[in-house]
């Protein structure tokens, strides 16, 4: 595997793979000088055609603790915004010396356009609707350490919210799955996409319904525009039917465990203080953010994924 | 062709005299630790720190494992794969770190060593004691402990357990 | 130009209206001068093996000139389509500036003529600007020769402005030609809605977008009496409520894409802006259902579609790319190899009736016979080939049809007696 672009190409074996690298990932960043020499020499390049901070430093720190060179390309003082094409953007910068393109963009198989048009290794970091594949390791991380199990047969993942637009819920929908979990979707039809019969989920209209057999609660972000695009009336009925407050959460099992990927909208679909919940796993979820991140770029740099195998050097 | 050249008994007795060198040089247990190089160095360090409990009943020596794939110089040559995870929940700093490791080659791997301890503090000296010195070193490393010198072709295998220590020539002839 | 040369086409199989027969056809001054048997004198070319029919007609095709001459221009595009055995060319109005006036009209006219590889009909524009909002000035651009309108690109949004288009041409007796997508059912779309959108988290572009278009035109025509013709139909529902409106007697006429009769949605989840057209691809029901329209007779024409896009813009992220892909130099092929027509019904859909659809049946799509202008192609319908994007005459390269070996080429192509293709090779 040269990139990691969405979840169903790494497979089931790699996504145990990157698991299994992340808790090494997690001894390291627990050092007093959390950095390895793993990847000195490799460069990462962040290219980020769509804010995100979060995700971006979580790539950063985590290429920095491997000691990889970092760039980071700035869209916004960046040739693409002079009706350069993509291509020659990608062209360009591979020219400089790339190992590692870590790519953001809003629109869905950017990174696979990337990856035919460099040798470099590619990280899709979220693209469009589609996918977001570090999430979804760092979701099934979280919980694997947090319920202290490794695979997720006979718990159900409840994913809530606007999983049409949601690149964190196609992600997760295929992880879960993979490792056992069943997956059921609340959402209101205009946030669900127009054919999930095929996907290996069950659809549910009421969270209420749902809520007292849910081991993980996972809550998406409902953005502000889907009421001025007419998928939901306003926020407050999305946060009244949708979202979770203390009663919602009084009815989960005591045993169930929350999560949301960020950021979080309060007062919309979340409407209690989820440091007030007592299994909320929202912190861990960031915590782990660069371990998993640290670990797919070594995997793919120098782990079992890299083509280090290729160089000519002896060993 | 296979051949043992430790047994059981040749192990015990080498990890019983490397304890008993430590506790010399170090005038005694305080603020000694023990890290054993994963995977092969991890029993060894178990061993010599059951052994150094027997001598000195009182001592509590503190006994951590390092794994060096992230510290190996052959990165980007071969792919590398971490074994098992590192584990040093006591602090370094000021500490006698006696690095521990079954078979010491190349030297490759105590280097990466020596450089991984230092991500978890400052230690007051780093030292080294290994059950099998096989020569061919690459690098200006020598062990302060050995349990047995033992001349080896650079192709031979090596195999270091409690059981005992085998060699096994890959060379016909 | 139209050499005084006699040229004698030997023993090709005529195919035209009336069906097919093998005979010589003789052409001098840019006419059919004899049909008939052991013909002789003059240039000969060889034609056995071969059909020769007339000239094929694309009512689709974008040349992009004047304002987007990196992509094509009126020249190359020509080419394109006498390499692909065309021998006219309705050109499609999304032109900069566009074709809603008679300047512009004229240019896109005489760049054709100057040309001179097949015949430019330029088409105009139903709205100015083809902004949906006022309508263009359909008689004075009438009067100038235009005789198919339409706004493609866009589909005229507003009903009564529709209305009034519809009611206006049918005083002229010109042709309103309608992209059929209610715009606000599709924003963002990039392609199909269906399980594949899904999952790749594409802006999906619904079938009902398009049908709701084609059943509000249907009912505006049976009220207005215009004549409405439908391009680049994409569902199998459309084609069901064309054969509705056929069988009501309505003037309604439509044309299919070949990339609509041969690619399906899946083609895109590799996400090669190459495949990103607009209507997009659809699904294999849709295809199997076009195909069945064209069979039966509900789908009047096959029209390319031909929409060259520069490098530079598909090589852009799929939201970005603009949508469309080749067509003039494939289609051939590629309906001889998804069709399962005769080759008169061929001949009809690539030639006779997109000739009357476009009002240029006089000159083109006309039987063979003595006194018939001399636009005709010749080409081979067991002769397979690779498409090679380098080879293209096209100054575009986004053919989705990269490497795949097609059946049916293209020999000999005659453009008013001239000929503007021979042995596969534009003479100019």
């Amino acid at each position: 595997m040269k990139h990691l672009r969405s979840i169903d190409e790494l497979g089931h074996d790699g996504v145990v793979r990157l698991l299994e690298l992340t808790r090494h990932m997690v001894e390291i960043n627990a050092r007093p000088v959390p950095k390895v020499p793993a990847l000195r020499g490799k460069t990462v390049v962040s290219l980020f055609f769509e804010d995100s901070t979060r995700t971006r430093l979580s790539f950063e720190t985590a290429a920095k603790r491997l000691s990889a060179d970092t760039m980071t390309f700035s869209v916004s003082t960046s040739s693409v915004n002079k009706g350069e094409s993509l291509r020659d953007t990608i062209e360009t910068i591979s020219d400089m010396g790339v190992d590692a393109f870590v790519v953001r963009h809003k629109s869905t198989g950017t990174p696979w356009q990337i990856s035919d048009w460099t040798n470099a290794s590619v990280v899709n970091a979220g693209d469009g609707w589609h996918q977001h594949p570090t999430q979804a390791l760092v979701d099934c991380f979280t919980v694997r350490q947090a319920l202290g199990v490794e695979r997720f047969d006979g718990l159900t993942l409840t994913i809530v919210g606007d999983i049409k637009h949601s690149r964190v819920a196609r992600s997760n929908i295929s992880a879960f799955s993979m490792l056992g979990a069943n997956v059921v979707l609340v959402a209101p039809p205009t946030l669900l996409p127009p054919d999930v019969a095929h996907w290996p989920v069950t659809v549910s209209h009421r969270l209420d319904d749902v809520l007292a057999r849910t081991d993980i609660l996972y809550m998406l972000r409902l953005q502000s525009e889907r009421m001025s695009q007419g998928h939901v009336p306003n926020l407050r009925e999305y946060g009244e039917t949708f979202g979770l407050d203390a009663a919602r959460a009084a009815k989960l099992p005591s045993t169930a465990v929350i999560m949301h990927p960020g950021p979080m909208n309060r007062g919309v679909e979340m409407l209690v203080d989820p440091s007030a919940l007592p299994n909320s796993l929202i912190h861990q979820q960031v915590a782990n953010g660069v371990a998993v991140r640290m670990a797919v770029l070594f995997d793919l740099l120098a782990g079992e994924s890299s083509t280090a195998h290729l160089a000519t050097v002896a060993s | 062709m296979s051949n043992m050249v430790m047994s059981v008994d040749d192990v015990r007795r080498a990890v019983t005299r490397i304890a008993h060198e430590i506790l010399e040089r170090q005038q005694g247990s305080a603020s000694l630790a023990l890290v054993g190089l994963q995977r092969g160095g991890a029993w060894l360090a178990d061993a010599i720190a059951a052994a150094v409990h027997a001598i000195e009943p009182h001592a509590t020596v503190p006994v951590g494992y390092i794994d060096v794939s992230m510290h190996r110089d052959d990165i980007g040559l071969r792919p590398v794969v971490p074994g098992a995870i590192s584990r040093i929940d006591f602090a370094v700093d000021g500490t006698t770190v006696v690095l521990v490791d079954d078979v010491l080659f190349t030297g490759r791997t105590v280097r990466a060593a020596m450089e991984g301890i230092n991500t978890y503090g400052r230690p007051r000296a780093v030292q080294l004691a290994v059950l099998v010195d096989r020569g061919h070193r690459e690098l200006p490393i020598r062990p302060d402990y050995v349990g047995k010198n033992l001349p080896t072709h650079v192709d031979d295998d090596v195999r270091a357990t409690q059981d005992g220590v085998i060699i096994t020539s890959r060379v016909s002839s | 130009m139209t050499g005084a040369e006699r040229i004698v086409l030997k023993g090709g199989r005529v195919v035209d209206s009336r069906g097919e027969r093998v005979v010589d056809v003789a052409v001098q001054r840019g006419v059919v001068v004899e049909v008939g048997e052991q013909l002789s004198g003059g240039r000969t070319i060889d034609a056995s093996g071969c059909v020769v029919a007339p000239g094929f007609v694309d009512l689709h095709a974008h040349l992009r000139e004047p304002g987007k001459e990196e992509a094509e221009t009126i020249e190359t595009g020509s080419r394109a389509g006498a390499k692909g055995g065309y021998t006219a060319l309705v050109a499609m109005p999304n032109t900069d500036p566009p074709q809603d006036s008679v300047a512009v009209i004229d240019f896109v006219r005489e760049q054709g003529k100057r040309a001179g590889l097949v015949e430019v009909v330029p088409s105009g524009c139903i709205t100015l600007g083809r902004q949906g909002e006022a309508l263009a000035p359909m008689a004075e651009l009438a009067a100038a020769g235009v005789r198919i309108f339409t706004d493609d690109g866009n589909g005229v949004q507003d009903e009564l402005l529709m209305r009034r288009a519809m009611e206006y041409a049918k005083g002229l007796g010109v042709t309103l030609a309608q992209h059929c997508e209610v715009a606000t059912l599709t924003k963002g779309a990039v392609m199909n809605e269906c399980q594949c959108c899904t999952s790749l988290g594409l802006p999906g572009w619904p079938s009902i977008a398009e049908e709701l278009m084609v059943f509000r035109d249907i009912e505006l025509a049976r009220l207005t009496g215009a004549r409405v013709h439908f391009l680049h139909l994409s569902t199998a529902r459309s084609v069901e409520l064309v054969r509705a409106a056929k069988r009501d007697g309505l003037p309604i006429t439509a044309e299919v894409t070949p990339h609509h009769l041969s690619l399906d949605e899946t083609r895109l989840t590799t996400f090669d802006t190459v495949f990103k057209v607009n209507p997009p691809l659809r699904s294999l029901a849709d295809i199997a259902a076009l195909r069945a329209g064209v069979v039966d007779g509900t789908i009047d024409a096959l029209a390319t579609d031909h929409a060259p896009h520069p490098r530079r813009d598909k090589e852009l992220t799929l939201d970005q790319a603009p949508p469309g892909m080749l067509g003039l130099e494939t289609a051939l092929g590629v309906a001889l190899g998804v069709l399962d027509v005769s080759l008169t019904q061929l001949v009809r859909i690539m030639s006779i009736h997109p000739a009357q659809i476009a009002g240029i049946a006089d000159r083109h799509g006309r039987d063979i016979e003595p006194g018939a202008p001399a636009n005709l192609v010749v080409f081979d319908p067991n002769a397979t080939w690779q498409v090679e994007p380098e080879t293209l005459a096209s100054k575009s390269r986004n053919t989705p049809y990269v490497g795949m070996t097609l059946r049916g080429k293209v020999r000999h192509t005659m453009f008013n007696g001239d000929i503007t293709v021979l042995h596969g090779e534009a003479q100019r």
